[in-house]
């Protein structure tokens, strides 16, 4: 992959020789959306936005230490025991985020619940290991982790926007000790009306796993529309 | 056309039995005898009910247009399986419902169900049956809240299905001879209607919209099978099915022995006629095979008893008859036609 960037960036530039990296993760190789990496957080956990940036933002602190660390490691660890040896920097890692978060965002922690400890076997991390940290230089490392983290981020948090909004007609922002985002006067009962007339009320089914799978799917669709408009014209 | 005898002999390549049925007249044929069972509905609850047709079938044509137009087909409202699935869709609505459900259900029906999977013909599951099922899972309460027919008065009342579930989930204290008996016993304010067997085969009962009136859904269901339409054995299977396992198991839940249950009661309830012969029989989403199609028709019947005597929700018809779409792919591969002529291959040792 290395080189693939290499050839397609002609321009000597090392500051644009190097943001290719950076986006790369979050356009090009999203890994929620086109490389479908770490389906599990992706449809388990976006039920509401806060989680999904929480989720988010924990596996991009996790992907950034784990690749700075192993990119560092890289010639001292034999190759044959490189997945132990990796699994065991991203556990430390995953143990820190997660005591640091019982510790300030506690309730966040509970609505995250076990999926924050699993982040220790998604693959998005081990993957970007594997397929990256583990052949290139610590700067690099960092680059790609920030792009796949922050391209993660932005997955999550939209499909949990595309998933709590129709379901609850709010962003529940409480998880981080800031209050709740909506239009109604009355939050708990998920209503819009106009002149007494109700014209949507709250479809629980996207807070649902099954709407999980629709959004998901639906986004899915959408981005395999625009690139094969874009490969094949508008035929 | 040409009544020379050499023609006579002469033989074309096959097909050679035509069949002037087309998607065209089936469909339209269908809707006509469904209208019937649908107007029953209106007339019971009332203009609501109406609302809810009209807006199902408008949202599901335009739906239907916009799909076809980005997917560049032909197209084919004409053919009315747009209007089959808005009219079949509002039909197991309950009729008090807000007309936002509807208009997403069948948005949902046609644009996901139907068109994301290849349009007519190709879709995985009944797009009426799918968006009911959406439409229950997201807005539950709307969907439970059902009217008192024909009282006109905005006033709810429970379905006979949904008092015997709640009545037997409270636990019944004395011994009754079945679910009719319980549901006479019951105060007033329950259902709001005097019931017996009459009443619920002609319709005088709580119900989704087009599910009410097993009288005129059976008239339709004749004429169907007359025609050719529908073939008997899903929902001979379906109901058989239903029959039989009520007939054993239903009276273990009144105190009493096997073999006690009161089948009729559970035929005349809830939407097995509309389901067994209007939805289950969707030629998309059933075997292609004689047996493969009864294989459905038992796992319907036999899914749609274990989730009324069993599960939490009163009524399973619907969920039932989902669940069967989505195993007949494989109900297909394990059934397979022997053509004709051909033996089994034996196996070489």
């Amino acid at each position: 992959m290395d080189n693939v960037i290499i050839q397609e960036n002609k321009s000597n530039s090392l500051f644009k020789k190097n943001i290719l990296y950076f986006t790369n993760g979050l356009l090009k190789e999203n890994p929620a959306l086109i490389l479908l990496l770490g389906m599990c957080p992706t449809l388990a956990v976006t039920t509401k936005v806060a989680n999904g940036i929480g989720m988010g933002l924990a596996t991009t602190f996790v992907l950034l230490f784990s690749n700075l660390l192993i990119s560092l490691l890289r010639n001292f660890i034999p190759t044959k025991v490189r997945i132990p040896s990796y699994i065991v920097i991203i556990a430390s890692f995953v143990t820190t985020i997660d005591l640091l978060m019982q510790a300030y965002l506690p309730l966040l922690t509970n609505s995250l619940g076990v999926f924050l400890p699993l982040i220790v076997v998604n693959c998005i991390i081990l993957g970007r290991a594997e397929a990256f940290a583990g052949k290139n230089t610590a700067g690099k490392s960092i680059l790609d982790a920030l792009g796949m983290g922050l391209g993660f981020t932005f997955a999550l948090i939209l499909i949990s926007l595309l998933r709590e909004f129709p379901g609850t007609l709010k962003i529940d922002f409480s998880d981080f000790g800031l209050g709740i985002l909506t239009f109604l006067k009355n939050a708990d009962n998920p209503t819009l009306s106009i002149f007494r007339f109700n014209i949507y009320s709250g479809a629980k089914i996207f807070t649902m796993p099954a709407g999980a799978f629709f959004i998901l799917g639906l986004i899915l669709a959408f981005k395999q529309n625009i690139e094969n408009k874009k490969k094949y014209g508008d035929k | 056309m040409n009544n020379n005898n050499s023609n006579k002999l002469l033989v074309s390549s096959s097909p050679h039995i035509q069949n002037y049925e087309s998607t065209k007249s089936i469909m339209w044929t269908v809707i006509i005898f469904l209208i019937p069972a649908a107007l029953f509905g209106v007339l019971s609850f009332g203009f609501n009910a109406l609302n809810i047709i009209v807006a199902s079938i408008v949202t599901s044509v335009i739906t239907e247009i916009i799909a076809q137009k980005l997917r560049n087909q032909r197209i084919t409202i004409n053919d009315g399986s747009a209007v089959l699935t808005g009219l079949l869709l509002a039909m197991t609505l309950a009729p008090s419902v807000p007309l936002y459900i509807p208009i997403i259900s069948a948005i949902f029906a046609i644009g996901i169900v139907k068109h994301a999977f290849g349009g007519l013909g190709q879709n995985w599951a009944n797009p009426a049956i799918a968006g009911r099922i959406f439409a229950f899972v997201a807005w539950g309460k709307e969907m439970t809240t059902w009217s008192t027919p024909f009282t006109l008065d905005g006033t709810t009342a429970a379905t006979p299905l949904l008092a015997v579930k709640s009545a037997l989930m409270e636990g019944i204290s004395s011994n009754f001879s079945g679910p009719l008996s319980l549901l006479q016993s019951l105060p007033k304010e329950i259902l709001k209607i005097d019931i017996d067997y009459t009443k619920l085969f002609f319709g005088y009962k709580g119900g989704s919209i087009g599910e009410v009136s097993i009288f005129l859904l059976l008239i339709g269901a004749l004429y169907l099978l007359y025609r050719g339409i529908i073939t008997i054995d899903i929902p001979f299977s379906f109901i058989g099915t239903v029959v039989i396992i009520a007939w054993i198991f239903d009276g273990t839940l009144y105190g009493k022995g096997f073999f006690t249950g009161d089948f009729v009661f559970h035929l005349l309830t809830g939407g097995i006629v509309l389901g067994a012969f209007f939805m289950a029989t969707d030629m998309v989403t059933t075997p292609i095979t004689k047996k493969g199609r009864i294989i459905f028709g038992i796992g319907c019947g036999f899914l749609t008893m274990i989730i009324r005597m069993k599960g939490g929700y009163p009524e399973g018809v619907s969920l039932a008859i989902l669940f069967m779409n989505m195993l007949t792919p494989a109900i297909d591969r394990f059934v397979k036609i022997k053509p004709f002529g051909f033996e089994k291959s034996k196996e070489v040792k």
